[in-house]
């Protein structure tokens, strides 16, 4: 029931609202990244004066010398390759679980959510030894594994709640209709299920993203540390200035392209972040 | 007194869709009142705005004489059964049913004797302590009833609260409610699409149509006296038979033959008209006896296809237009018909369903001798789809 | 969901049962791998003497590490400020989020603004967003000593519990969008026609809130709580950030790490990890058993 005119303008003040709140930190972030070295400490929140200095910092020395661009591009292999393995994995799993009565069923599932709950500090000292025997310390292995185990478990119920939307007639249809279980997959199950694959991508891709503890545990140098861990090793101009700048930068530099995302996907995100809670 | 009166009710939604438009209707203390029509109609927005569930537009409803447009559902003293029930998942049924009398703060013992005895009318008595869930369909329907009874309101309004039942149960619930009303005396406004639940369940009803009243008045008089082309589609099942007619000098030429124009029926105009006649009006030739020298025609037709009920026959068949010429005034008849969304818009207005006596010999693929009682013609403007009769 | 128990297994579906766990077994490995295996591990290195600076030195002491760290001053005191603040954010979440979502179901439009809005500090990097807090609270570079009615001269990372202060604020912009969207879901589970027989049966805003609202809500509050309590337990990057656990502000979490990376202890940190887990196991129990908190229902966030 509407009311017209009043309540729209209660809404908009609050979808403002929200907004605002949303994005102070981010804004605050792109302020503090545009304001001359010696301005940092001016406490302003628009800066007086514009500088790119910061950023200009951050890309410098190039590949081995600045201290951003490596463990940049080493987020975005490490991410990346967790989420298409995770995914991939995550997919079988689903599949199995949505489609077919096997005993252990529940146990996986319950393992999962057990998994989703876990302290991933409790593993940091097991970890930190085992990948050292191993020699996968400071490598990228190192850090893809545990993402892989962290991010399984929500990969996995995402999935399994977009598989159990597509009609299990589909595939018997195929399969009358001339196809092996496994062409009925690839040509009916996946191009059905390819937009939830996407939205679990996009949540995996997040969560590795965004990992701060394996990624100053498990690595040691830039070799494959990532940019959250890289952030709180920053250095500043000198050994005597605050790295604020530069961080502030880095900072925006990495979630730009989030918020981007985000607006772009938000749908898609959502559901897959509610995918299951309205039972089908 | 109870009485509720729409006066120029008018409600356009946010996106601009007139959902009901200019419409007035008053409901007497204690009538039972039912709105019918095709699905958006705006038979529910009008309910809903009588509960004060939807802002009105423009116009007024007035419950006892008062005007009530800005007040909130809670103060108009209304009770509302809901398609889907809307039962309190989370309560049992005993709660379910006191809960309005808990919020309006009556003693325990006061609700819990008012519920008692509502759930004994609705024969729910055992079922008391139980959750929604737990319920069957029909037991469900028979809550919702009953939360509203125990409130003892002005009115009660109930939006197709037959619709989610099977239809056996459908029948058995329609009675139910019927004697229920008929006992508590509560005015009651009742919404469906099923024009039979319309017929056998109104005081009066009133046929709604893309937002419009289209008439209002006894079962018998939108049977019998239906003021245009959809409402005489709408009543009655099977549907009216629609044909091309041509007037002139009194008679009227059918289709199917040639016959004086009834009593009442025309304005005294000549030309192209739409003739609609029931499928009850026909019958075996065989089974008339003496009756068609009295009045009607008596034609020969290929019966397309037959449906035998056991109680009833339905020959469908098919004349040739010979007796009208005119190609444009079928096309008319036909794009009529399709505007006003009768269901049954049978295909070349040739098609005709006729219900005739069981013992009937008629079979399918047959050519046949039937007779129409032309005294029971209903004659319609061709442009406005309008009842053309010659009093008022 | 039957686990395939009918009576006689044919050939079938033995051939179903051996596909399926065949299609599960990777991720169920890359699942043990990291968690089941460490955690025996870590058990294993608590009841040693590990430190690795000391490579030389060690063996095993049994429960030596867990009285150490059961009887240690520090110990307590993080754990006080763990469970604070956990207890503190998830309110405070639980409140904001519940009204977030109640907003969020009544868009008029602009649902996509919304959505973005409330899935920026979602995307964000902790780290990111804790340096963001850290930088606006700092006496210097910050802005918020330049507000209104606030000190010029507040040293918010100087005290206790005005570094808890910012650290709380911080959580919870983070994780309250999260904690909405959860609510939303189970939000829009309930049937808009129920409010619509309240409305007729005489109930206001309120009390459709607490008499329908609430009780329906009650499965999705309680899986969003658990998920929500044992996340913010698990407290660390935001901490780290800002205060790299000063002024009393170290969570167990840090405790563990400082002890395993920093310290290398690993017989101490581990006896730590294994600790937190038993903590969180507490929670968790307490939460599906106490609660009743129906998981199944549910679903795994962060």
């Amino acid at each position: 029931m509407e009311r017209g005119g009043r309540e729209y303008a209660l809404w908009s003040i609050a979808i403002t609202v929200v907004l605002i709140f949303a994005l102070i930190p981010v804004l605050w972030l792109i302020s503090v990244s545009l304001k001359p070295p010696e301005a940092i400490t001016d406490g302003r929140f628009i800066p007086s004066e514009v500088s790119f200095d910061n950023y200009k910092s951050l890309f410098e020395g190039g590949i081995d010398g600045s201290p951003f661009i490596k463990p940049l591009i080493n987020s975005i292999l490490i991410a990346l390759t967790t989420t298409v393995i995770s995914i991939v994995l995550a997919s079988f799993a689903a599949y199995a679980i949505a489609r077919l009565e096997f005993p252990g069923k529940r146990v996986i599932l319950a393992g999962a959510l057990a998994i989703a709950m876990f302290p991933p500090i409790s593993t940091i000292g097991p970890l930190f030894d085992m990948w050292r025997a191993l020699g996968i310390y400071d490598t990228y292995p190192g850090l893809i594994i545990p993402y892989l185990t962290f991010s399984l478990p929500l990969s996995i119920y995402a999935l399994t709640a977009f598989f159990r939307e597509i009609p299990w007639e589909l595939e018997q249809a195929a399969q009358v209709d001339g196809a092996t279980p496994f062409q009925a997959f690839r040509k009916v199950i996946v191009p059905l299920a390819a937009p939830g694959m996407f939205t679990a991508a996009i949540l995996v891709f997040i969560f590795a993203w965004n990992d701060f503890l394996f990624a100053i545990s498990l690595t040691s140098s830039d070799a494959s540390r990532t940019v959250p861990a890289a952030l709180a090793f920053f250095t500043g101009e000198s050994s005597f200035t605050e790295p604020t700048g530069s961080i502030a930068a880095a900072a925006v530099v990495v979630t730009v392209p989030i918020i981007v995302f985000v607006l772009f996907f938000q749908r898609r995100i959502v559901s897959g972040l509610t995918a299951g809670a309205v039972k089908g | 007194m109870s009485e509720i009166a729409l006066e120029g009710v008018t409600k356009v939604f946010a996106d601009g869709q007139e959902a009901v438009k200019d419409m007035s209707l008053e409901i007497g203390d204690g009538e039972f009142m039912i709105l019918v029509g095709p699905s958006g109609c705006g038979k529910s927005t009008a309910l809903r705005m009588i509960a004060g569930l939807e802002d009105i537009t423009s116009g007024e409803v007035k419950i006892d004489g008062e005007v009530v447009n800005d007040r909130a559902p809670k103060d108009r003293d209304i009770a509302m059964v809901f398609q889907n029930y809307a039962l309190y998942p989370h309560m049992t049924v005993r709660e379910n049913m006191g809960f309005a009398l808990k919020l309006a703060g009556v003693d325990k013992e006061e609700i819990d004797r008012k519920v008692e005895e509502a759930a004994k009318t609705l024969d729910l008595t055992q079922h008391l302590d139980r959750r929604p869930a737990n319920l069957s369909g029909g037991q469900r329907q028979r809550v919702a009833m009953g939360r509203a009874i125990v409130r003892e309101p002005k009115a009660f309004l109930m939006d197709e609260p037959l619709s989610n039942l099977d239809a056996k149960l459908r029948v058995q619930m329609r009675t139910e409610v019927a004697k229920l009303q008929s006992r508590l005396g509560t005015t009651t406004v009742y919404v469906t699409h099923d024009q039979t639940e319309a017929m056998t369940l109104g005081d009066r009803v009133a046929v709604m149509r893309a937002g419009a009243l289209q008439q209002v008045g006894t079962p018998a008089e939108l049977y019998g006296a239906p003021i245009n082309l959809f409402v005489a589609g709408f009543i009655g099942s099977p549907a009216m038979n629609f044909m091309p007619a041509e007037l002139s000098g009194g008679r009227v030429k059918l289709p199917i033959g040639e016959a004086e124009v009834p009593e009442g029926a025309g304005d005294g105009r000549e030309g192209q008209v739409v003739a609609g006649l029931r499928p009850e009006s026909f019958e075996d030739v065989e089974m008339v006896g003496d009756l068609r020298d009295e009045r009607g025609v008596v034609f020969e037709a290929e019966i397309d296809l037959i449906e035998s009920l056991g109680s009833d026959l339905y020959a469908y068949f098919h004349v040739e237009s010979g007796a009208v010429e005119s190609d444009q005034l079928a096309d008319l008849v036909e794009e009529r018909l399709e505007e006003t969304g009768v269901p049954e818009v049978r295909e070349g207005q040739e098609q005709i369903v006729a219900r005739l006596d069981p013992a009937s010999k008629i079979k399918r693929g047959q050519s046949a001798e039937l007779w129409a009682d032309t005294s029971k013609l209903h004659l319609f403007d061709a442009e406005s789809g309008e009842r053309l009769s010659r009093s008022e | 969901m039957s686990d395939g128990a009918t009576a006689p297994t044919s050939a079938r579906t033995r051939s179903e049962h051996r596909l399926a766990w065949l299609l599960c077994a990777p991720a169920v490995l890359a699942m043990l791998a990291v968690t089941a295996y460490p955690i025996g591990y870590a058990i294993v290195l608590s009841v040693q003497q590990i430190d690795l600076r000391f490579p030389d030195e060690g063996g095993f002491v049994g429960l030596d590490n867990y009285t150490s760290v059961l009887s240690s001053q520090l110990w307590w005191t993080d754990v006080f400020n763990t469970v604070f603040l956990t207890v503190v954010t998830v309110s405070i979440e639980l409140v904001l989020g519940m009204a977030i979502a109640l907003v969020m179901r009544r868009a008029i439009f602009g649902r996509g603004v919304v959505r973005t809005a409330v899935l920026i500090p979602y995307g964000i990097i902790t780290v990111v967003a804790a340096f963001a807090w850290q930088f606006a609270f700092a006496p210097d570079s910050g802005f918020v000593n330049n507000l209104p009615l606030i000190s010029d001269e507040m040293d918010w990372f100087g005290g206790r519990f005005s570094s808890f202060a910012v650290i709380i604020m911080a959580e919870v912009w983070k994780t309250t969008p999260f904690m909405a969207l959860l609510l939303l879901a189970g939000l829009v589970t309930i049937d808009g026609q129920l409010y619509e027989a309240a409305k007729v049966d005489g109930a206001s805003a309120w009390q459709r809130f607490v008499r329908i609202t609430l009780p329906l809500m009650k499965p999705a509050i309680l899986v969003a709580l658990l998920f929500r309590t044992l996340d913010a337990f698990r407290v660390f990057d935001t901490i780290y950030i800002m205060t790299a656990g000063a002024q009393d502000t170290e969570s167990v979490s840090i405790l563990g790490f400082n002890q395993l990376i920093s310290r290398l202890n690993l017989g101490l940190g581990s006896a730590v990890s294994v600790l937190i887990f038993l903590c969180v196991l507490a929670i968790a129990f307490l939460y599906v058993r106490v609660l009743g908190t129906r998981v199944e229902e549910g679903r795994p966030g962060n």
